[in-house]
């Protein structure tokens, strides 16, 4: 909402200045968002004459002009107007001044080989009108003497633009905005002293409103207006809505605009001869077309509120006009409608034909159902002011009658809700101030609302008014107490900062990425998942909610590598999506490693990162969160983004009930679907919702310590295994043997090739021994060696190597 | 006795000259070994008179240690020289690089989560979550944001059907209904996470973060809702001073509704908070409008509370100087790396929230 304090000013008495009103504006919630000085600068624009005109030496179009602006220097000026002519008064732009409609900044510039100082100005260049054709005639009789002034009256008004928040249709109105500032006490609110339209006409025009369900219009109020003579709207006029940036168009225009900007009093100006015979408000049928005075058809609905004649649409209610009956200059009579249209109805109906007009924004918002007599009234006799006719009586159809709003205040809940309390005769002040009627009864106060209020409808509404005007400063500090009886966190949320931080400090930089993505990369990765479209994407490369965080991870991994990163590990941590629903998403922690480890080391080997590398850091975290690595259990079977033969599933134990991770390559296909280009791509995923909390806490897993201190002993075997034997299977078997006397496992080699028959394998494993309870003698250890042996070949089919 | 001196004698002089470790493990055994000298003199003790026996035992051990000492000595020396000489070999240059050590990081916004989670948490909130993907009626429609209201223009919301009853949570508030819906009061809770508007330019990114705050008991009033919003910026912002606004807003599940402004200056292109007069915008919050209590069935004549929303990422880039909100989300290697945290500075209220 656009008003200048000039404007308040109508309504407002007041001697206090412009940067108080600012600061008071937005303490009472009427925000100020921006703030211009739209005058700055219009001084520079001169009334100017003609002196002489002469063809351009080197353009059939242009003249050159000399121009006086009262001045003895005659300025040359080249302009291309076929109107510019000698004895013209017109208007004159010199160089330095800055041109309204475009913004730019005039400099002494040659057309041409000619030079010119400054130019002659169009309405349109100086945003007064659409009128671009020509330079602007002044009229001799009345600008003669001006020539060398400002043609811009002098105004110190600035341009004050508000947020006015949804609940506030009535500060749509510069009247409300004025209510509202007087009540805080920033000024009085002057009387209106409205005129009212004393006619003997009839309104000769039938008006009927429908009867229908769903019928968006309550009542129907009109006049009409004969033998009136539109033209351009008086000076005061066209300066007032400059001011707040509006285009002037024509007095009927004008005048209906400043009424409904004045007091929030959408109205609509037909032309009266172009209606047939009378009006009907009625539920559009399906299928029904008009063009709106925007240029545009629409075709309608069902049930949507229109406006029409006896040959059709006439306009959509309290939305837009339509051009069949629209005003011009040549416009003889006039029926001017004020209305009362549902919210509701005007919401549905804009939304579907997507149109956003001034009067619907405000008409959403809910208009003052008793302002209908009050705007014809002022429009009215303004219109008869400025373009002459008679006026008719006012005509009201109503189908709705509007009830005054009661509501019985506790004056007690303000200390309840506020903290604090101000006196009821304060309180009794402000609700006066902002047009409420009170009556004291016994405990409470039973208040009638103001009926520009839709937006108050019970007691804490009430509070509202009574916190915003006696103001928030008012709310004292009360500290809060330092007191918890909740945990923070629970098990599953310390859970997901633990393994936040665990992957961070194993070299990966954390990440966040939208939570949806480019469907063609979560293909990729979207494994028996479905689709989950966005109806109305930002754009289609974020089409879809991912189904995996990798799909963003490789698209940012690939941006990287571009900006010349060779080697580096990523990670996020955030939800992926099953489904549509909510709650059908999982969060997840997936990382990736791309490129070399010790890339041009002095020191160490050049290699790439690996499977190993990952796994590393998917098991050490695990370890670090406080699970068991000798009771995980990994296979390989992986989703088809991963390399069919290097990459792992891991549980957390062997009954293998809920996935805990995946490991390993990324399948090379999907980097050279991506082009994207490194020596090695690597990475992980770990389902945090599958991850069974641990039951023990800290303290309790902690409670005892054994050690042993007899002698160990250290064994190692090699054994020939079939190549798809795992080091997992071995050690199974090893472990499964005598958990008392087998304190570690560890495989130290691998190998196949030479000495080895083909499909088979060589691993080494070497066997910590150690009793808790006496130090083994060389027949205890002879003894477990064989049963090693002989357990690991039966479970296995391994050969020990001799 | 004359024997005894004469080894004495000789091996001493012996032992004078230079000698390297062999030699001298030479003359070791040739004393002390099984047959040596020294040991056969002592196998001698026996068949010695009783009257000479005491003083030449006396004497051969005298011997024994003078000589022994002198051994030890010098296979000291040869072993000190040895070390020196292999230390004198031994110099590397310190200066080459050290073996490499990849840090990690985490993101600014997880940061700035851990930290208000920490403050809050001395206040006695607890975390809350709720999903991503929301339902028309937890988002929109218990929020007292009935359809057509015009508060629902004011967020550009991401639908997942055609009937518009599935979307991505325009704000962390269904969080509230959620909770409020699950548990009996008093609710004391902040739900931070991802929130979406379909909205995207250099300040506006179709995802951010948002964390909401929400306190019901029987009392709650305004001034508590003040105490504790004033008590989170400052110690957020770790200044012992704040300049907070409260400014009259709307929103339609609060009643009165605020914004809440505060003080800033710019001091040599950084921002300072609680300093100046210039007001900068942080968050949203208001009574629990009653509507919003029927909708999840507590009842608004007992209980009432407040509820805050806060922009995240806006705090983080106030905090830690950030201009550009798309670059949370571009995981550029070099910003995360600037801009991001070492794991271990987790935020703690003992050891306070940053270093």
């Amino acid at each position: 909402m656009k008003i200048t304090f000039d404007w308040l000013k109508n309504h407002l008495n007041t001697n206090l200045k412009e940067e108080k009103l600012l600061e008071q504006l937005t303490n009472i919630g009427l925000e100020v968002e921006s703030f211009e000085n739209l005058s700055e600068g219009l001084d520079f624009f001169k009334v100017a004459k003609i002196i002489k005109t002469e063809k351009h030496p080197n353009a059939d179009r242009l003249k050159v002009c000399d121009v006086s602006v009262g001045e003895k220097e005659i300025k040359k000026v080249v302009c291309g107007a076929n109107n510019a002519r000698a004895g013209l008064i017109t208007i004159y732009a010199p160089p330095e001044a800055i041109i309204p409609k475009t913004k730019t900044k005039l400099v002494v510039a040659k057309i041409r080989d000619v030079t010119s100082y400054g130019m002659l100005c169009s309405e349109s260049e100086l945003n007064l009108s659409d009128e671009s054709e020509g330079i602007i005639e002044l009229s001799s009789s009345k600008y003669e003497k001006n020539i060398g002034k400002s043609y811009f009256s002098k105004s110190n008004s600035n341009l004050i633009d508000l947020s006015i928040t949804p609940n506030r249709p009535d500060c749509l109105g510069v009247r409300g905005i004025a209510r509202d500032l007087a009540a805080s006490g920033f000024g009085k609110l002057k009387n209106t002293n409205e005129k009212k339209i004393k006619s003997k006409l009839k309104q000769t025009l039938k008006v009927k409103i429908n009867k229908e369900n769903n019928q968006g219009c309550g009542a129907f109020g009109s006049c009409l207006i004969t033998n009136v003579k539109n033209s351009e709207s008086p000076k005061w006029l066209k300066d007032k809505l400059v001011s707040i940036g509006q285009k002037p168009i024509s007095a009927i225009v004008d005048i209906t605009n400043y009424v409904m900007l004045d007091i929030n009093r959408p109205l609509h100006a037909y032309d009266a001869d172009k209606i047939e015979k009378g009006i009907i408000v009625r539920n559009s049928k399906s299928g029904e077309k008009f063009t709106a005075l925007d240029n545009k058809n629409y075709k309608l609905d069902s049930d949507m509120c229109v406006i029409s004649d006896h040959k059709g649409v006439l306009g959509l209610g309290g939305i837009i006009g339509g051009i069949r009956s629209g005003t011009e200059f040549d416009t003889k009579n006039i029926l001017l409608e004020s209305a009362y249209f549902e919210p509701s109805s005007i919401r549905n109906t804009a939304k579907k034909l997507n149109l956003d007009t001034d009067a619907k924004f405000r008409f959403e918002r809910g208009i003052d159902p008793s302002s209908i007599e009050e705007g014809l009234n002022k429009a009215a006799l303004l219109i008869k002011e400025v373009c002459g006719g008679e006026i008719s009586k006012i005509d009201i159809q109503k189908i709705k009658t509007y009830k005054t709003k009661t509501i019985k205040f506790d004056p007690n809940l303000l200390k309840k809700i506020a903290g604090y309390t101000i006196s009821i005769k304060e309180m009794l002040k402000i609700l006066k101030d902002l047009g409420f009627k009170s009556k004291k009864e016994k405990n409470y106060l039973k208040l009638t609302i103001p009926s520009w209020r839709p937006d108050i409808n019970q007691e804490v509404d009430v509070v509202e008014e009574l916190v915003r005007i006696s103001g928030y400063d008012k709310i004292k500090i009360k500290e809060p107490i330092k007191d918890r009886t909740k945990s923070t966190l629970t098990k599953s949320q310390k859970l997901f900062h633990f393994l936040q931080r665990a992957i961070a400090s194993k070299g990966y930089l954390e990440t966040i990425t939208w939570s949806f993505t480019d469907s063609n990369f979560n293909n990729y990765f979207r494994g028996a998942n479905k689709e989950i479209k966005i109806i109305n994407p930002i754009s289609s490369e974020l089409g879809v909610l991912r189904n995996s965080i990798f799909s963003n991870l490789i698209m940012y991994i690939n941006k990287n590598l571009d900006r010349g990163f060779k080697d580096l590990s990523i990670f996020e941590i955030g939800p992926i999506f099953t489904g549509y629903n909510p709650g059908q998403q999982n969060t997840v922690i997936s990382g990736l490693s791309v490129g070399k480890k010790y890339r041009s080391s002095w020191i160490d080997k050049e290699r790439n990162v690996d499977i190993f590398d990952v796994k590393r850091d998917v098991v050490q975290t695990l370890v670090e969160a406080g699970y068991n690595s000798y009771e995980f259990f990994i296979d390989c079977e992986t989703p088809n983004y991963y390399h069919p033969g290097k990459s792992g599933r891991l549980f957390l134990n062997k009954g293998k009930d809920q996935i805990a991770a995946y490991f390993g390559e990324i399948h090379p296909n999907i980097l050279k679907s991506i082009d994207l280009k490194t020596e090695s791509l690597v990475g992980f995923e770990i389902f945090i919702d599958n991850l069974i909390l641990p039951t023990k806490t800290l303290n309790n897993q902690k409670i005892k310590f054994n050690v042993s201190d007899f002698q160990k002993s250290e064994r190692d075997f090699a054994f020939i295994v079939n190549k798809d034997v795992k080091a997992q299977d071995l050690i199974n078997a090893i472990s499964s043997i005598d958990q008392n006397l087998i304190s570690n496992i560890n495989v130290f080699d691998v190998y196949e090739g030479e000495n080895i028959p083909e499909n088979q394998k060589s691993i080494a494993i070497s066997v910590t021994i150690q009793s808790s309870e006496k130090t083994l003698n060389d027949s205890d250890l002879e003894n477990i060696n064989n049963l090693i042996i002989k357990t690991v070949e039966n479970k296995t089919g391994a050969k020990i190597r001799s | 006795m004359s024997d005894l001196k004469k080894i004495k004698d000789e091996f001493l002089l012996k032992l004078k000259g230079k000698l390297n470790l062999s030699e001298i493990n030479e003359i070791k055994s040739n004393l002390f070994g099984k047959n040596g000298l020294i040991s056969s003199q002592f196998k001698r003790i026996g068949s010695i008179g009783e009257r000479e026996r005491k003083k030449f035992a006396s004497d051969l051990n005298v011997i024994k240690d003078e000589l022994q000492d002198l051994i030890n000595l010098k296979i000291n020396e040869i072993q000190n020289a040895e070390i020196n000489e292999k230390l004198e070999k031994e110099k590397i240059d310190v200066t080459l690089p050290e073996r490499v050590f990849t840090r990690g990081k985490i993101h600014p916004v997880s940061q700035t989560i851990d930290e208000i989670s920490s403050i809050f948490s001395e206040i006695g909130f607890s975390v809350e979550e709720g999903p991503d993907v929301e339902n028309e009626y937890n988002n929109f429609t218990a929020l007292n944001t009935p359809e057509n209201h015009p508060a629902r223009d004011m967020h550009d919301t991401f639908y997942l059907d055609e009937k518009k009853e599935r979307m991505l949570r325009t704000h962390t508030s269904p969080v509230q209904i959620r909770t409020m819906l699950k548990d009996k009061p008093p609710f004391k809770i902040i739900a931070p996470g991802r929130t979406y508007r379909s909205d995207s330019d250099q300040t506006h990114a179709p995802m951010f973060h948002q964390v909401e705050g929400l306190h019901i008991d029987k009392d709650i009033n305004m001034g508590d809702l003040k105490g504790c919003l004033n008590y989170f910026i400052k110690e957020f912002f770790e200044v012992k001073k704040i300049k907070m606004r409260f400014r009259p807003s709307h929103f339609p599940f609060t009643e009165p509704s605020a914004e809440v402004d505060i003080g800033y200056e710019i001091k040599d292109g950084k921002i300072v908070i609680g300093e100046g007069d210039q007001w900068l915008e942080i968050l949203g919050c208001g009574m629990v409008h009653p509507n919003v209590l029927k909708n999840v069935k507590v009842d608004p004549i007992k209980f009432q509370g407040y509820a805050f929303g806060i922009g995240i990422d806006r705090l983080a880039m106030l905090k830690y100087g950030i201009n550009d909100l798309r670059a949370f989300f571009d995981c550029d290697y070099r910003w995360l790396n600037h801009f991001g945290f070492d794991p271990l500075d987790v935020p703690t209220n003992y050891r306070g929230l940053s270093r």
